[in-house]
């Protein structure tokens, strides 16, 4: 069951084991670090592996909507932004599987489950790219969102993947504000701009908060992510200090929310919004969606087109090797 | 921007000169753009969105001078977005299609190959400016040469399939290569008033780099002597203007605004 | 960017077990790097290479985008040699207090001590 890559294991320790399981408690209690070679429950272990790969998988298929435009970005400098952009979402990607691989399972074994669909990502990809504008909201909302979690979860209690969100978050700022500052540049450009930014900001907004998940009263997974302290916030407080935050700067930019309901609650000091459409929500984490099928299918096509690549490369490595054992 | 007297170049052609040198990188840099999401693994990916970034960020520098030197008011982004296929003076090999990781890296091979020898004979341009753009773009051909020349070392010397993929490639692009040499007036013009480099210097040293490298890689170079040429004039492959039609749809279909 | 995948309600979440593909691609390496002269190496993170020259290649683009001039080092991760954190070879010398600055009182119009 083991992968070859286990220096630093924990399999060997995760027996039942008081001993262990004291240590592990009083780690989590004391708000620090469980670090790879800990003996950790293995429901711990299995929920941190697909979280991390989860979030993994949402980098690298995260990448396609935003590629979708490159090509035809409006300016040279516009153009370099996007292609920094999408290559930091591959470094994420990276990192996050590293991260995922000090618990014993290869990034291998990670994508075959992303391909063959029995590990996920985030649904807000499976919506297309329409127009220049969406290049802007998505750095702004989608990427905003991303941010509110993931300062949250630096905390979180598995060392590398707290340290690989810390490593996230310092690179994340400037995928916010590039997104922000085309839709600066749209809203305050022509009218058929404007009205670019504002067809796009009708077609994210409601996915963006649909990117906290259901209500914690329906999340299967929010109890025991808290106790473990994997998930250190609740999904409706995340998606309200979002709102909090992305409301104003939606008015400095002239854009209007597309929810009748939206509304000013001066006692609680924040914007409440209409209810989102959670059958839209499910049919997409269903598989639904309107690009859930091409996403993987691309993933898939540039994994089997590459077999020739990769298999060539460690042939020429075995081959050295080799020449290594010959000549010693 | 010159030492002798009769061999000034005038401003204008001096942007002509730089402006070849942006459309070569530009089309390569977008050909690169294509291949993101597609490459084999993540940290390939990675690479091939630095080298894009490279080429993209070198022909804007180039862009970006070049547009001061030209006739008429106009900006880098106006040089990209504006001229038609008749007006790039790209090479041929540049703009050539890939089918696959295997044309990806030949193409990219037998272009840094002679990237690394021109940035290099430019990096002592007597104009100032474009020598200072020279030095960093030798520094980055140096980085891609290295990693376009391992690629095909270990895919030359791979597998029985990858060796044949690659040989493939090679025959494809090789065609292309010729180009890369020839001089016309205008080089001729620039390398003797020192602020150019006549392309011919350069066949030498490539021709024997990329022997080295295809011999290691146990790959071998084609014998057809066909070479295809008329880039620097706009007479192109017909491979080109669906590219710009595509890379200039949004900037062309809103003119004069700002993004 | 951080994200999270769902699950629909009443749909359990599938025990996955892990080794079901023998293929597990180039080897691991662990990555480290010296981000300016003066300091140490530092580790980085990890990723999949074929070959030494790959690893380094890879590891530039991976892991210094944002910083130059570095030194990296690159290393199979089979080769790293872990102590067991278990191991009281390596328990705080919570018994040898002499070893500690703070054992010792100095006066206070003692300077630079």
């Amino acid at each position: 069951m083991m992968s070859e890559f286990d220096p630093w294991s924990t399999v060997k320790n995760r027996d039942i084991d008081d001993e262990g399981q004291q240590k592990f408690d009083d780690i989590i209690a004391a708000d620090e670090k469980v670090e790879p070679r800990d003996w950790m429950p293995e429901g711990y272990r299995a929920t941190v592996i697909r979280q991390m790969a989860q979030h993994a998988h949402s980098e690298v298929i995260g990448m396609q909507p935003e590629a979708n435009w490159i090509l035809r970005a409006p300016t040279l400098l516009r153009k370099s932004i996007l292609i920094a952009k999408v290559q930091d979402e591959a470094g994420h990607g990276l990192y996050l599987y590293s991260a995922t691989e000090t618990l014993g399972v290869s990034r291998h074994e990670l994508e075959d489950l992303l391909h063959r669909g029995r590990q996920k990502y985030s649904s807000i990809f499976n919506y297309p790219t329409l127009s220049w504008a969406d290049m802007g909201t998505i750095g702004w909302l989608v990427d905003g969102a991303a941010i509110v979690n993931q300062i949250v979860l630096q905390g979180t209690s598995y060392g590398p993947y707290s340290r690989a969100m810390v490593k996230i978050c310092k690179e994340e700022s400037f995928h916010a504000r590039q997104g922000f500052s085309i839709l600066m540049a749209l809203t305050s450009g022509s009218d058929a701009q404007k009205a670019m930014a504002q067809d796009s900001m009708d077609r994210w907004w409601w996915p963006a908060l649909m990117m906290f998940g259901p209500h914690d009263s329906e999340s299967t997974h929010t109890e025991e992510s808290m106790a473990w302290k994997i998930k250190r916030m609740s999904n409706d407080d995340l998606r309200q200090k979002f709102i909090d935050q992305t409301v104003p700067q939606a008015h400095y930019l002239g854009l209007k929310i597309p929810d009748p309901e939206l509304r000013f609650d001066s006692e609680t000091e924040q914007w409440r919004t209409g209810e989102i459409d959670w059958d839209e929500f499910w049919a997409v984490v269903k598989g639904d969606g309107p690009l859930n099928r091409e996403r993987i299918s691309h993933k898939v096509r540039a994994w089997e087109d590459g077999a020739w690549v990769r298999a060539g490369a460690s042939a020429y490595a075995d081959k050295q090797v080799e020449m290594l054992d010959k000549s010693a | 921007m010159t030492t002798k007297e009769d061999t000034t170049i005038a401003t204008g052609q001096f942007g002509v000169y730089l402006i070849r040198h942006a459309d070569d990188n530009l089309v390569l840099g977008q050909r690169l753009a294509e291949y993101v999401t597609r490459a084999p693994d993540l940290e390939e990916e990675l690479a091939v969105a630095n080298i894009a970034l490279d080429h993209i960020g070198l022909a804007t520098h180039l862009f970006t001078y070049a547009a001061t030197l030209v006739d008429g008011d106009t900006s880098a982004d106006d040089l990209a977005m504006l001229r038609s296929e008749r007006e790039y003076s790209n090479v041929l090999l540049v703009e050539q299609p890939h089918d696959g990781f295997g044309d990806v890296m030949v193409r990219q091979f037998l272009f840094d190959a002679y990237q690394l020898l021109l940035w290099q004979a430019l990096s002592t341009s007597g104009d100032s400016t474009l020598s200072g753009i020279a030095q960093r773009a030798e520094r980055e051909a140096t980085y891609h040469l290295r990693h376009s020349s391992n690629w095909l070392i270990r895919l030359g010397d791979g597998t029985s399939e990858s060796h044949s993929r690659m040989q493939q490639s090679i025959n494809r692009m090789w065609r292309f290569t010729g180009e890369l040499f020839e001089s016309d007036e205008l080089d001729v013009a620039v390398a003797a008033s020192g602020v150019g480099a006549d392309p011919v210097e350069l066949e030498g040293a490539w021709r024997a780099c990329v022997a080295d490298v295809i011999d290691e890689a146990t790959l071998s170079i084609p014998e057809d002597p066909y070479q295809a040429s008329g880039g620097r004039s706009g007479i192109h492959t017909e491979h080109l203007g669906p590219m710009l039609a595509e890379m200039q749809s949004l900037a062309r279909s809103y003119p004069g605004l700002s993004w | 960017m951080s994200y999270e995948a769902h699950v629909a309600p009443g749909t359990d979440q599938e025990k996955i077990s892990f080794g079901e593909t023998t293929d597990h691609g180039h080897p691991l390496w662990e990555v480290f790097v010296r981000p300016k002269r003066g300091l140490s190496h530092v580790h980085v993170g990890s990723l999949h290479a074929s070959d030494s020259e790959s690893a380094i290649q890879n590891a530039r683009d991976s892991y210094t985008r944002r910083v130059e001039g570095v030194s990296v080092w690159v290393v199979p991760s089979s080769e790293i040699v872990a102590s067991d954190d278990a191991d009281s070879m390596f328990a705080p010398f919570e018994h040898v207090p002499y070893r500690h600055p703070s054992f010792y009182e100095i006066p206070k119009e003692v300077r630079r001590l």
